[in-house]
């Protein structure tokens, strides 16, 4: 055997090693290079948007539904709901206790920080998921995740963290990164009898008319939520908002705060980091 | 006269032949309660393992829902074709959970 023909086989077999090693690297969930590839998507299809402005979703894509949107804030429809969150976060529970005392910095100015992962429980929670357990703690009974009192709730609690940017962490844990790849496998995963993705919508089609809807981006969706909903006449949040998605599909929505969705969640809210948070808002 | 008989001969076997096929489409037409219980177990039973699967229809639940009002008052005809429509959207919703495993990453963005 002549030692190039050696020479030959230990390359190949080097080069095998290699291939092995890094094939798994390449499946590897990289949630940086994600939310960078992402970011990219959006401003290089609409380079006239500015980049926080991606999060007033179907205004920053038309400029006639903008210029009636600017004049409905001077009387924004969901301000009532806002009065509302603001009264109920301030009344102590039966027990003396406030909302204030479930959070931190008393709940104020948090809002960019959810949903996160618990590094505890291993699981993502997220805010309207921390209200309710903040009540249940002080026994009160938890309140429908959908609209009403818990759309008013993380309305005030948006508010209080208008313009502050999403900062959405994943711990060196790798149920974060499994919980944060679940939720990106559901934004993309098509479902309904439509066949449709979240994608499908949000990011092959913002801009694009769907009966009397602009489509909104994808990036920054989830920045202006609790939002005031002409089409539902009233407010809704972040679970009413994938419910009825899904149900818009004709697939059948999980149980508001079912995991995926919490997951889907974590997912778009970190591909949104650095983006201002512009909750409550309001949409067609 | 013989020709009447000649006529008579073809026509008596082919009208028992038209009878049969009519006696035989009339038999598969006239579904029975048992036809549509059989039916609706099998269309439940795809159903539970769509959900299994976190994917059910919409539209499989209301095809149940609409074979369960048609035995209901007894049109059984409509019972277990509404129902042979839920099973087959419900293995439809099967199907799509399946391909979606690999192929959602398709359309992510990279």
């Amino acid at each position: 055997m002549s030692s190039r023909y050696l020479i030959r086989l230990a390359s190949a077999a080097l080069a095998l090693v290699a291939l092995t090693l890094a094939a798994p690297a390449a499946d590897m969930p990289d949630p940086a290079a994600d939310a960078k590839a992402f970011r990219n998507f959006f401003v290089t299809k609409f380079p006239k948007v500015k980049l926080e402005d991606f999060v007033n979703g179907p205004y920053s894509m038309n400029e006639d539904m903008r210029r009636q949107w600017e004049e409905k804030e001077q009387f924004p429809p969901y301000e009532f709901s806002l009065d509302m969150g603001k009264e109920m976060f301030a009344k102590p529970f039966r027990n003396g206790k406030t909302y204030a005392d479930c959070f931190p910095n008393q709940g104020i100015g948090i809002r960019q920080d959810y949903p996160y992962f618990d590094t505890k429980e291993g699981k993502v929670i997220t805010l309207e998921l921390a209200l309710n357990r903040c009540r249940e703690a002080n026994g009160e009974p938890a309140f429908s995740y959908v609209k009403d009192e818990m759309a008013a709730l993380t309305a005030y609690m948006a508010f209080t963290s208008r313009g502050r940017p999403f900062d959405i962490k994943i711990p060196d844990d790798p149920r974060a990164l499994e919980a944060y790849q679940n939720g990106k496998r559901y934004f993309y995963t098509r479902r309904g009898q439509l066949n449709f993705s979240c994608a499908t919508c949000h990011v092959q089609n913002p801009g694009e008319r769907m009966r009397a809807e602009i489509l909104a981006p994808a990036l920054g969706i989830l920045n202006a939520m609790p939002i005031y909903r002409s089409e539902w006449g009233g407010m809704g949040t972040i679970s009413r908002r994938f419910t009825t998605c899904n149900s818009q599909i004709r697939g059948v929505p999980l149980e508001p705060q079912a995991e995926e969705y919490r997951d889907l969640e974590y997912y778009l809210s970190y591909v949104s980091n650095g983006l201002p948070i512009a909750g409550p808002g309001s949409r067609p | 006269m013989s020709r009447i008989r000649l006529n008579m001969r073809i026509s008596i076997p082919s009208l028992a032949f038209v009878l049969a096929i009519a006696g035989g489409t009339f038999a598969l037409a006239a579904s029975s309660e048992t036809d549509f219980k059989a039916a609706y177990a099998a269309a439940e039973a795809t159903n539970r393992e769509a959900g299994r699967l976190r994917n059910q229809w919409t539209v499989t639940e209301e095809a149940l829902a609409d074979a369960k009002k048609a035995a209901d008052k007894g049109d059984f005809d409509h019972a277990v074709a509404a129902a042979k429509e839920a099973e087959a959207l419900a293995k439809a919703s099967i199907f799509q959970a399946a391909s979606e495993k690999e192929a959602w990453k398709n359309l992510e963005i990279r």
